[in-house]
């Protein structure tokens, strides 16, 4: 029999403010630990959160972003459970009455092959988009971190996490494959950068995912049987542990047993998932609504003024892209696909304004491919990318001058990379700057043509395809640096003589 | 008259006319505590040094001639669930019995920058769960007027040290009837404020939508000047309210005439007290006298407001209390094996019964299948027992009613059954889950020489109108002036 897999995805998002979602600590990543507490996030005795309403900002950006109903009333609920991590002994969060509900993340479907970290395919257009509805959008606080192999026969407790605001976005099951769901979180990714409030950086933890999955006979509308996979902390582990679920549970299936419902533990080390002990989760969390907290009331005011602060999403950058730079429908696809390349590629743009295509190959086919090589594939932001954009720029300006060949500029930018030098000095030190001297070409194109009578005398017999190969020659005489358009042009002549 | 005697405004006065200095005052309490205090337990934590220095900066502040703040140099005790900076907060358990607060409460630090020396942290039940006093982890607290007996709680210390003249006002909490019920058993005059009126941070939560902290004072003068200088907005308390407080003790002799008072049917009940309901009424017919109009009204749902209150607070404390893991501070067990036997074992031995009791309880009725049973339907109950009450205040400006059906019980008399203790907050737990601000002032004695205490409800913020009517009642009785033998 065949099967299809049902998938939803719960993503927890770390938010981008500044302070705490209820005390004043700073949410600032890498400080000693425990450094970023105070009687609030510690959860001593007396003390009462105070909502931070900046990250109801940021919930309502991310939720019209995804075109949900924002819930005018919406209400903290307490999540109970005990762990060393967990000061208060609860988590507030929300439960019966999220922020947001019903909205949807538009999906590309798949190009070949699946699993493109950075969408780089073979140049097919995208298909049809597909919408992943999702069931709900709401607002906790993150709980601390636990250390246990710090120190020897002890657990060690950093609250600096404690009280990070976070997003839990979470699908409904219309999610087909392992393939669609990287392509779905790229895409949820992609709008929460676009709208700034979490950076997606799933190895150090500020994009999280966890996966629902079931599997059921093709053609069937029941739902199987679902098991939720946990510490999946990279794209290639959701897809990976997705992949291997659906797998375990169309053998356990083939095999006359039932799937159990069960929270799973992926192992990337050996690639495998497997069942959480049922110490490591509480069964009943004991929600009920947090009586320190007022319900949370958001006017329609509020929601108008987050929509008017909402920057430029995806798909209006894609279509601006294609209408304003003349692009293609897959180099806006690809460029726009995540924020940090959008941005890239416009500020190399500025450098070099006459050229958007040429830009956009450039980005596309060199710095996506360094990207995707040395892994890296988190949130990259622009100032760190090993080349800044201004010199790309620069540098395909130069192109566009004749100052350089496309092949020396392709050279000259593995140095700019490596050596973060400008085009210009690269050039300069190297002597790399494209021979436009005619006297000097003629007496390239000279020896060439001397050193192949019986080709010239092939051409000048009808045989012009040669012409490439004479081109080819020059080149090779000039180290690549004559200019070839020049050298077409001289060789043209000189062969009508 | 002996200065720890003294009553808040009597003592202003002396200050400001300089008959004597906060020194001598807080010397003269310090002194008071030290001869009664092995009879009656009231203080957990005597905060000598730290109350002299805070004397002699009061004397400063009053030797400068400016107008000083308004308890200047007054002795007042906190309730240990109150956190003051650099004290100890043991909350009346074990579990806490070595913590030392790192911040002040707002409402210390409001008492602070009124002037106020604070003197001690007051005896309580653990928690502040229990109506005599007797679950505190230390040593029951005792009533001044009877040490065999119970002085009401949980906030039993605070009623009995400004009984005892340990302090010139003590702060409580009250969630149940905790500030009424232990003042009424004690003599005094307490206040549980309207629920929002009075910030509740740096104040250890029992139940958080039902908890208010309140003035536990000698007379209804003192009680007044008191929540002037607790009430108001707090923006570290999400739930304190953000309505102007209108000046209480301004307003104390507006007098009574023109204003309706309900009495309801449903809160003089078979088995109370004979002696209770007669210094009741008669008090009732005190305040017609002074012009009152009184009206008949009903409260239908009373009867379900103790079942309701103990889903609801048990719920809450059950959640409350769970960062009392032994993980970052107070008391952990030692010699454990693993994280759940680190968890189990610290708070099998840090908690007290009634706390299990509660907790275990709380949890309960918040679990997957009985949450809508319990917790829903008790939230449901609790709109309409609020509902109760406004449609009441239609009718009537304030209810009158009996703290407590009897007076102050002897110690172990209740401790057996636990259900026959809940019922001592009969007639004042209907307040908390109205959030209503309700006042108790003491309005006779029994035949054993214990005090009663009289019980106003006024609606949302109508504080005023109860301190009113209370002042007006205390002027034509000397109740305050018979002091317990000690």
């Amino acid at each position: 029999m065949s099967y299809e897999a049902v998938i939803g995805l719960e993503v927890h998002a770390q938010l981008l403010t500044e302070s705490k979602i209820f005390c004043g600590c700073s949410t600032r990543f890498g400080a000693a630990p425990n450094q970023h507490t105070c009687p609030v996030c510690l959860g001593l005795p007396g003390v009462l959160p105070v909502l931070n309403k900046k990250v109801v900002d940021f919930a309502l950006r991310a939720a019209l972003a995804t075109h949900c109903t924002i819930t005018p009333t919406s209400r903290w609920a307490r999540k109970n459970y005990f762990y060393p991590d967990l000061p208060k002994g609860y988590q507030i969060s929300m439960y019966e009455l999220p922020i947001a509900e019903h909205g949807y993340v538009e999906v590309p479907a798949l190009r070949t092959g699946s699993g493109q970290a950075l969408r780089l395919g073979s140049g097919q257009a995208p298909e049809q988009a597909k919408k992943v509805r999702l069931t709900r959008i709401h607002m906790e606080e993150d709980a601390g971190k636990s250390i246990h192999d710090a120190e020897a026969g002890a657990s060690l407790v950093d609250l600096n996490r404690t009280g990070v605001p976070l997003l839990e976005i979470v699908s409904e099951p219309d999610i087909r494959s392992a393939a669609e769901a990287g392509s779905y979180l790229r895409s949820l990714r992609a709008l929460l950068q676009y709208i700034e409030v979490c950076d997606g950086n799933m190895e150090e933890g500020s994009l999280r995912c966890d996966a629902n999955v079931s599997i059921r006979p093709r053609g069937s509308t029941e739902f199987g049987t679902r098991t939720e996979t946990k510490n999946l902390n990279s794209f290639r582990a959701v897809e990976k542990a997705i992949e291997h679920e659906i797998q375990r549970q169309t053998e356990v299936v083939e095999a006359g047993r039932r799937v159990v419902q069960e929270t799973r533990l992926w192992d990337a080390d050996r690639e495998v998932t497997r069942p959480m002990r049922s110490k490591e989760f509480a069964h009943d969390y004991r929600y009920f609504p947090d009586p320190d907290l007022l319900p949370l009331v958001v006017d329609r005011a509020w929601v108008e003024r987050v929509r008017a602060d909402l920057p430029e999403l995806p798909a209006a950058r894609r279509a601006r892209f294609r209408r304003d730079y003349d692009l293609p429908a897959y180099d806006a696809e690809v460029l726009t696909a995540r924020k940090d390349v959008a941005d890239y590629f416009e500020a190399s743009l500025r450098a070099c304004p006459a050229a958007p295509k040429v830009v956009s190959n450039w980005v596309m086919d060199s710095v996506l491919r360094f990207v995707k090589e040395e892994k890296l594939d988190a949130a990259l932001k622009i100032e760190t990318w090993p080349c800044p954009p201004e010199r790309l720029g620069a540098l395909i300006g130069l192109i566009q001058d004749g100052v350089i060949s496309t092949t020396i500029a392709k050279t000259v930018y593995e140095d700019m990379r490596r050596t973060g030098q400008a085009p210009e000095e690269i050039i300069a030190s190297k002597g790399l700057r494209q021979v436009s001297d005619t006297d000097i070409l003629q007496a390239a194109i000279a020896e060439v043509l001397t050193a192949n009578p019986d080709k010239v005398e092939a051409y000048r017999g009808g045989k012009e395809k040669l012409l490439g190969f004479f081109v080819g020659q020059v080149m090779r005489a000039t180290q690549g640096k004559a200019n070839p358009q020049l050298v077409n042009t001289l060789l043209r002549q000189k062969l009508a003589q | 008259m002996s200065h720890h005697a003294l009553t808040i405004h009597q003592a202003q006065q002396k200050l400001r006319a300089r008959e004597i200095s906060a020194v001598e005052l807080t010397q003269a309490v310090l002194t008071r505590i030290q001869e009664t205090d092995e009879r009656l337990h009231s203080y957990l934590t005597v905060c000598t040094e730290e109350a002299l220095a805070q004397a002699e900066a009061a004397d400063r502040t009053l030797a400068n001639g400016a107008t000083p703040p308004p308890l200047c140099g007054i002795p007042v005790a906190l309730k240990d669930v109150i956190l003051a900076q650099g004290v100890r907060a043991t909350a009346g358990s074990k579990i806490l019995e070595q913590f030392i607060a790192p911040y002040d409460a707002t409402v210390t630090q409001r008492l602070k920058e009124a002037g106020a020396v604070i003197i001690g942290k007051v005896n309580c039940d653990e928690f502040a769960m229990g109506s005599s006093n007797e679950n505190s982890a230390f040593t029951p607290c005792r009533n001044p007027w009877d040490t065999d007996r119970v002085p009401g709680g949980s906030s039993g210390g605070s009623a009995a040290a400004v009984a005892a003249d340990q302090a010139c006002a003590a702060l409580g909490t009250d969630t149940g009837g905790s500030i009424r019920l232990p003042a009424a058993f004690c003599g005094v005059v307490g206040l549980k404020p309207t629920y929002g009126r009075v910030s509740r941070f740096g104040v250890v939560a029992y139940a958080s939508s039902l908890d208010q902290v309140g003035p536990c004072t000698k007379d209804v003068r003192d009680c007044a000047l008191l929540l002037d200088v607790i009430a108001g907005h707090d923006p570290r308390d999400s739930t304190s309210v953000n309505t102007p407080t209108p000046g209480y003790a301004a307003h104390l002799e507006q007098g009574l005439s023109g204003l309706r008072i309900g009495i309801p049917q449903e809160y003089f009940i078979e088995g109370m007290q004979p002696e209770v309901e007669t210094a009741v009424r008669e008090a009732i017919a005190h305040l017609q006298g002074l012009g009152a109009e009184i009206v008949s009204i009903s409260l239908p749902h009373t009867e379900y407001a103790v079942a309701t209150y103990y889903i609801i607070a048990m719920a809450e404390a059950s959640s409350n209390l769970a960062r009392y893991d032994g993980v970052r501070y107070g008391y952990r067990a030692s010699e454990v094996e693993d994280l759940g036997a680190l968890y189990q074992t610290t708070r099998a031995q840090g908690f007290g019964s009634e706390v299990k009791r509660r907790i275990a309880l709380g949890a309960y009725v918040l679990s997957a299948g009985y949450y809508d049973a319990y917790y829903l339907k008790a939230q449901k109950v609790r709109t309409l027992i609020r509902q109760d009450f406004l449609r009441a205040f239609e009718a009537c400006d304030m209810i009158a009613t009996p703290v407590a059906p009897t007076t102050a019980f002897r110690l172990g008399e209740k401790l057996a059954d636990p259900l026959t203790m809940y019922l001592s907050d009969i007639f004042t737990i209907a307040v908390n889950l109205a959030g209503l601000p309700g006042l108790s002032v003491p309005c006779g004695f029994d035949q054993h020489g214990l005090p009663v205490g009289l019980q106003l409800i006024g609606p949302p913020f109508e504080e005023e109108v109860l301190l009113r009517a209370g002042y007006a009642y205390e002027r034509g009785h000397d109740w305050r002036t018979r002091k317990p033998p000690l």
